[in-house]
């Protein structure tokens, strides 16, 4: 398959109906094998993601989410169904265009931030630039996430909410076109987590990168334009804020 | 430079000291294969150099006497180039500050020009003058050890009168590069002296004028060594030839040429094992470190960095570790070759000897560090090239442990809680296990290598001086004499005991391959010059039949109960067939013996005799010297004391420095897998040790968890190294098996008990440094990461 290339235009920044979709999944289905265990991680999820949107998975661990989070980012595949990026079919992909699908077009962030600690946080940030074709600097990607003045510290030198910034900084520097984080919060306290949602919000308002964001945590569903809940492989519900809420004002 | 490019530099820095480890291991093997292969690189770019300039001849043949006109003939015989006749003659030389006789050799070159053949390097001095006829060339071998300069003087016995031979300049062939007495084991450069004097002065001391009863000559292109040789021997026969051999069996370049194949095929063999070893290192290490960095992987790939831009990664780890150890084993070959070549210099003599580290060798040297770089990283990248992504944000699922089966046998109320978990780690990664019992007996095999040669080269001595040649000195004639000879030596002084001892100059063929040899007849029932079997008995000659040496026989392609056919090359030149009796082991030259009654009546003689064997009272020997040095009949006395000093000598000189080396590196080895073995295992349990520590365990007890594996480990690799050590040492047995000698494979208990020794050290080093970082092991910061 040939991939789409970057959205051209993303002016809109609002969310509407109209707008162009980026992600569609059918029936997308995922069984592991965990030693003798068959794990039904996905059972058939139909799902529709929008430009410039922000999504919220909500669901307990063991929901399926963050199987949904790796198919949609091409780190894993379906066992049954189709995923959809811009018309383009991930689910017919090879490693390679996966491996350039990312590369182009995903900005991940984990939970454990996943920063390789011999590399100072410019350096982090860097190894994207250096692949990505259209990449900001590493300084102003830090900059985006207030970093600046801590650039050339290795992460064992940061706080946990410092690298997970940096983490987000090294997701949003190749400007992706989407942006997928799982439980970026989950690691941190109260008024660190804030800090890192406010970036990921920020991201998202300014650049208008379609973001899901993956969490167990309900609060922070009110900051999202959408709100999938899942449970037990499947979509428990599905919701629609009329007004978002800013991370500062979320009641956790 | 790239940030993927840092990452790599600063996680290398992280793992250092493993990385140095390897490191070394790899720059000892690389040091070894550029030894070993510039130093043959050299030699034989020099010989070949050597040979060209200074026209070594292609054919070799000795006569009794030919007329000068028969030169004209071999010149016709097809496919001969260049032909040179000369006067060759031993004699017995009066050197004033030492009693025993030397043996001297005469050459004849031409009093004006230059030898046509086998010209000599003048290195000091002048030609010859020539209308002097006592002036002489002497070798540079024989004038160093005997302290002699141009304007010196030797006094000779040259056919019964005693001559002055004036020293005007210093030369070297290159028919002599290796310059040996016949009959001896190693060059012994003070007893054997070259001197070319000039060809009518010569000819007139040996009654030669008008003839010659040696030959030299060189083949035209495409012509059929075989057939030049034969049509040679049918034109000398008449004139007592004693049979033409090729360059490939002349004596010097015989040597030589073993020499040369011996060190390329040492070059090959020790440095693939050392080779072989940091491959499994770089390949433990890096199985680790993927399993450190998984959750580093899985960020690299969800960045979007390929799998093969990830297995490079990874692959550069091993790279950048053999391109160190390559480098450093580069500077250090080089080094060690130059000091090689040194040490060839005062055993091959040439004119010009320049040590070259060709970039040949050089790049073979990197690329096999390279190729054993990527073997070992090889499965390890793979694998990280093959996690998914997604799988590979999870930390590691628990290992799965069971019961080992020694707790499975019941046997448990035996096993403390701490050594059940040393043994079900074990059992859990029976592959790893197994690997770092290989590495480790490894290093202890290397030593093996390293050390058993002393133990081969005593067995050599022993056999060869004190169970066969048991005779303290070994007088040769110049012509055969009558049994009353033997009766005329026992008489001298301080003889308590003497042996006959027939020489007889053949040729054996069987089919198209062919052998000159001289066939030693001996008495049966000997005591001093024995034949023994591979059980070191002394064994019967046959009453028929030959006795060979069963590298001679693998050169003739024959088995006992063959026959050949023999070519007498001396007296009225009988031509038999005879069959081989029987075969012996024998690790110097080739030889092969005949009862000495039989050798007589195929002969057609009496008890004629070449020579004698003779057991001397020591304090007469001085007497005796002097005395044989001046029977005119006497050609030759070698001694075995000279013989063993000269032995030892160039054994200490040559082996002193290898085996050093060798223990070295093999010590770079063992302290190298168990060292990565320790860090590794120490790396991966941090985490439970931690606990343990918690838990309450002592210091003590939690380093016996680790350690006891190292131990139990070490323990089970030491015999295997042992075994695997005695079939190493026999590939480089087989490597040095020339037709010039072979080593006995035999490795003592000294050399396995020091191997296996030492091997335990540097465990019980490895163990000590690993100690001490569990010593400092903090608890906190460990229990904290996620594991």
């Amino acid at each position: 398959m040939s991939l789409p290339m970057k959205s051209s235009d993303s002016s809109s920044r609002s969310v509407a109906e109209a707008s162009e979709l980026v992600f569609s999944a059918r029936g997308l289905t995922k069984i592991y094998r965990m030693g003798e265990v068959e794990v039904h991680a996905l059972r058939g999820i139909d799902l529709d993601l929008r430009e410039s949107e922000f999504t919220v998975f909500l669901g307990p661990s063991g929901s399926g989410k963050s199987t949904l989070l790796n198919i949609l980012g091409g780190l894993d595949i379906p066992t049954a169904g189709r995923v959809f990026y811009r018309g383009g079919e991930l689910t017919a992909a090879d490693d390679r265009e996966l491996t350039q699908y990312r590369r182009d077009h995903v900005g991940f962030v984990f939970q454990f931030y996943n920063l390789i600690p011999s590399l100072t946080a410019r350096e982090n940030v860097a190894l994207v630039t250096e692949i990505a074709p259209d990449p900001l600097t590493p300084e102003e990607a830090l900059g985006l996430v207030e970093l600046t003045d801590r650039l050339d510290h290795f992460p064992s030198q940061l706080s946990g909410g410092e690298q997970q910034r940096v983490a987000i900084a090294r997701a949003i520097a190749k400007q992706p076109d989407v942006l997928l984080c799982d439980e970026p919060t989950g690691a941190l306290d109260l008024t660190t987590g804030v800090v890192v949602l406010e970036a990921i919000e920020r991201v998202n308002r300014e650049l208008g990168t379609t973001t899901a964001v993956i969490t167990h945590n309900a609060a922070i569903s009110e900051m999202a334009d959408r709100v999938i809940s899942l449970g037990d492989g499947k979509i428990v519900s599905e919701s629609r804020n009329s007004q978002k809420i800013g991370p500062r004002d979320l009641h956790w | 430079m790239r940030a993927i490019h840092r990452k790599l530099l600063r996680d290398l820095w992280q793992i250092k000291g493993q990385g140095l480890a390897i490191s070394l291991v790899i720059a000892a093997g690389v040091t070894m294969f550029i030894m070993y292969l510039s130093t043959f690189e050299s030699l034989r770019r020099t010989q070949g150099a050597y040979y060209e300039r200074y026209r070594f001849a292609d054919v070799f043949v000795s006569l009794k006497r030919a007329p000068l006109w028969i030169e004209g003939r071999i010149e016709e015989i097809p496919g001969v180039a260049v032909v040179d006749t000369r006067v060759v003659a031993n004699v017995t030389l009066d050197v004033e500050d030492l009693d025993e006789p030397v043996l001297g050799r005469l050459l004849s070159i031409p009093e004006r020009d230059t030898a046509t053949l086998n010209d000599l390097a003048l290195l000091r001095g002048r030609y010859i003058e020539p209308a002097r006829s006592d002036e002489v060339l002497v070798s540079e071998g024989f004038a160093l050890a005997r302290g002699l300069e141009p304007g010196d003087s030797v006094s000779a016995i040259l056919n019964g009168r005693h001559r002055e031979l004036k020293i005007v300049g210093i030369a070297l062939s290159p028919e002599y590069v290796y310059n040996i007495r016949p009959g001896e084991i190693v060059p012994d450069e003070g007893r054997f002296g070259l001197f070319w004097m000039g060809r009518e002065a010569l000819a007139t001391a040996f009654d030669m004028e008008g003839g010659f009863n040696d030959v030299a000559l060189t083949l035209r292109q495409g012509a059929v060594e075989a057939d030049v040789i034969a049509q040679l021997d049918r034109l000398l026969e008449p004139y007592g030839g004693l049979g033409a051999i090729p360059r490939a069996l002349q004596l010097s370049h015989w040597y030589l040429d073993a020499e040369l194949a011996g060190l390329q095929g040492v070059g090959m063999i020790i440095p693939i094992v050392f080779l072989a070893v940091a491959a499994f290192l770089l390949n433990v290490v890096l199985t680790r470190i993927i399993a450190v960095q998984r959750e580093q992987i899985a960020a690299l790939k969800a960045l979007g960095y390929s799998s093969r831009e990830v297995g490079f990664h990874y692959t550069q780890w091993s790279l950048v570790i053999a391109l160190i150890g390559g480098a450093v084993g580069t500077v250090g070959g080089g080094w060690m070759g130059s000091g090689m070549i040194s040490l060839y210099n005062q055993y091959f003599r040439f004119p010009f000897l320049e040590y070259q580290l060709s970039a040949d060798v050089a790049l073979g040297a990197v690329a096999i560090s390279f190729v054993a770089a990527i073997l070992g990283a090889f499965g390890a990248v793979r694998r990280a090239v093959r996690l998914p992504p997604a799988e590979a944000m999870h930390a590691e699922p628990p290992a799965s442990y069971r019961p080992s089966l020694i707790e499975r046998l019941g046997w448990t109320r035996w096993l403390s809680q701490p050594a059940r978990m040393v043994l079900r780690n074990l059992q859990r990664r029976p592959g790893r296990a197994l690997a770092s019992v290989i590495g480790i007996a490894f290093a202890a095999a290397m030593l093996i290598v390293g050390l058993f040669f002393v133990d081969a080269v005593d067995e050599l001595m022993f056999v060869q001086f004190n169970v066969t040649q048991r005779q303290d000195v070994t007088v040769t004639f110049v012509e055969p004499a009558s049994s009353s000879a033997l009766h005329e030596i026992q008489r001298f002084p301080g003889v308590v005991y003497s042996e006959a001892m027939r020489s007889v100059p053949v040729r054996l063929r069987h089919g198209h391959r062919s052998r000159q040899v001289a066939i030693t007849g001996l008495p049966n029932g000997a005591e001093l010059n024995r034949i023994v079997n591979t059980s070191l008995d002394a064994i019967e000659l046959p009453p028929e039949g030959l006795v060979m040496s069963a590298k001679l026989a693998e050169l003739l392609a024959v088995e006992p109960g063959d026959s050949v056919l023999l070519e007498v090359l001396e007296g009225r030149r009988p031509t038999r067939r005879v069959h081989v009796s029987d075969l012996v082991e024998e690790y110097m030259g080739m030889s092969v013996y005949m009862e000495a009654g039989a050798l007589h009546r195929l002969m057609r003689e009496g008890n004629n005799l070449s020579g004698a064997f003779l057991q001397v009272d020591s304090a007469y020997v001085d007497e005796l010297y002097r005395r044989l040095k001046a029977v005119p009949a006497v050609a030759g006395v070698a001694l075995k004391s000279a013989a063993i000093d000269s032995f030892r000598k160039t054994m200490d000189e040559s082996m002193g420095l290898m085996i050093f080396f060798n223990v070295l590196f093999a010590g770079i080895i063992a302290f190298g897998v168990v060292y990565n073995a320790a860090r590794i295992s120490l790396s991966e349990r941090s985490h439970e040790l931690a606990s343990l520590r918690v838990i309450g365990l002592t210091r003590a007890e939690i380093s016996f968890i680790l350690l006891g594996e190292l131990a139990v480990v070490t323990l089970v690799a030491v015999p295997v190294g042992l075994v695997l050590g005695y079939g190493l040492a026999g590939l480089v047995v087989a490597a040095y098996d020339t037709e010039v000698y072979r080593f006995p494979l035999v490795v003592s208990a000294r050399t396995y008990g020091f191997s296996a020794l030492t091997v335990l050290l540097a465990a019980v080093f490895s163990g000590l440094v690993v100690r001490r970082r569990l010593d400092h092991l903090d608890l906190v910061e460990v229990l904290k990461t996620r594991e």
